[in-house]
């Protein structure tokens, strides 16, 4: 993993938590729908990370136990080491993981109980109901491109058809997460990938 | 509203947590259980072990957690925590959900920035980067057969799904103008057709 050198300001700080904050109000379906727009964001438009630190971040919160949101604060983590430290990497966790997880939060703790209330409203079920195949189109597509964000022709191939075989492995015959990850980590390390 | 028609509220004769600890840990428990994400976990520890809901309850609160933005398990988390004990319990189950797991993971991601000059080590979490890509893509495979019912119909959902994911994936387009522009269209329509 090749590491950046950055120079943060504070206000870049500041818009950082102000985009995780933003995000964190549009993540319906998940945090992970908002992945394109992080790495539009974090690697495209600001160079903050590398592609490498922001997939590795996804991919070892993936790998690890606990909710894959976590990745969120490992992202900031990097941007954090990437400015400077130990110290403003733990700077980085809590101001992105405060920012993902503040707004939503609130929101959830006082609209769950308005919305079950009025689950049977018109416009609460037309909203759940009109958002489905949007929700799921997001997955599928955050799937996508976290898929082709390698840039080695001569490897792709190789990556491709592990999350291709992944896909059918899961969707179709319910094959335990566990074993394609370790597949999947065995199959890297060996080199094959 | 007795507690036979209230999918939501607890009856008294059905297992509950104990306390605020008990939630914590229960939520613990759960999320280091749960690898590549949690989910499967909640429902199977919350409905099948625990007994505090049924599959049905489940459902229910799962539905409302996925419309609410931010991370689906932590909404699930705060909305069932708050409802047996307040904030507090939010609080609790919320941050049973995160700590320990957020230690974990950074020990593992410090110590991988040590080994990460091993090509074997940056090999398999290349190889685990392109397994979880696939399986966030066969989590949305998995969701299509529930658009089956959609009010919108098949060739509609087919169609803003299809739209979406070109939008996304292929063009790039800022989440946000999908979600409000496509998505509010989707609802407008669903909406209407609710009505009919």
């Amino acid at each position: 993993m090749t590491a950046l050198m950055i120079d943060l300001q504070w206000h870049d700080w500041l818009s950082l938590f102000l985009h995780y904050a933003m995000l964190s109000l549009i993540s319906i379906g998940g945090v992970i729908t908002t992945v394109p727009e992080m790495h539009r964001y974090l690697v495209d438009q600001h160079a903050w990370l590398t592609d490498a630190q922001f997939n590795g971040s996804i991919a070892i919160a993936q790998a690890a136990p606990g909710p894959n949101m976590l990745f969120v604060g490992i992202v900031g983590w990097n941007i954090g080491l990437n400015a400077g430290g130990f110290a403003w990497a733990a700077f980085g966790l809590l101001l992105t993981l405060l920012g993902t997880l503040l707004p939503s939060s609130l929101l959830t703790y006082f609209a769950a109980q308005w919305g079950h209330r009025n689950r049977e409203l018109r416009a609460v079920r037309a909203f759940k109901l009109g958002m489905g195949p949007i929700v799921v189109a997001l997955l599928v597509a955050t799937g996508w491109i976290l898929a082709g964000a390698h840039r080695d022709a001569q490897q792709d191939w190789r990556l491709w058809l592990l999350s291709a075989l992944t896909v059918v492995l899961v969707a179709r015959y319910r094959v335990h997460i566990l074993w394609l990850l370790a597949l999947g980590g065995i199959l890297g390390a060996s080199g094959w990938i | 509203m007795g507690c036979g028609r209230s999918p939501v509220l607890a009856c008294d004769d059905r297992p509950r947590p104990t306390s605020l600890s008990d939630l914590f840990f229960s939520f613990t428990w759960l999320a280091l259980q749960g690898f590549g994400g949690v989910l499967a976990v909640v429902q199977q520890e919350l409905v099948e072990r625990k007994r505090w809901m049924t599959n049905e309850e489940f459902v229910e609160n799962w539905a409302v957690a996925q419309i609410l933005p931010g991370p689906n398990v932590i909404n699930i988390s705060i909305m069932i925590g708050s409802r047996y004990f307040g904030l507090p319990g939010a609080l609790a189950a919320m941050s049973g959900m995160i700590v320990l797991p957020l230690l974990l993971l950074l020990v593992l991601t410090v110590s991988y920035q040590q080994f990460s000059d091993i090509p074997a080590v940056a090999g398999a979490l290349r190889g685990m980067g392109a397994v979880a890509a696939g399986l966030i893509m066969a989590t949305g495979l998995k969701m299509l057969p529930a658009l089956r019912k959609n009010p919108l119909g098949v060739p509609l959902c087919a169609l803003f799904a299809g739209v979406c994911f070109v939008c996304i994936a292929l063009l790039r387009v800022p989440l946000v103008y999908v979600l409000f522009g496509l998505g509010g269209i989707a609802c407008v329509i669903a909406y209407w057709r609710i009505g009919r």
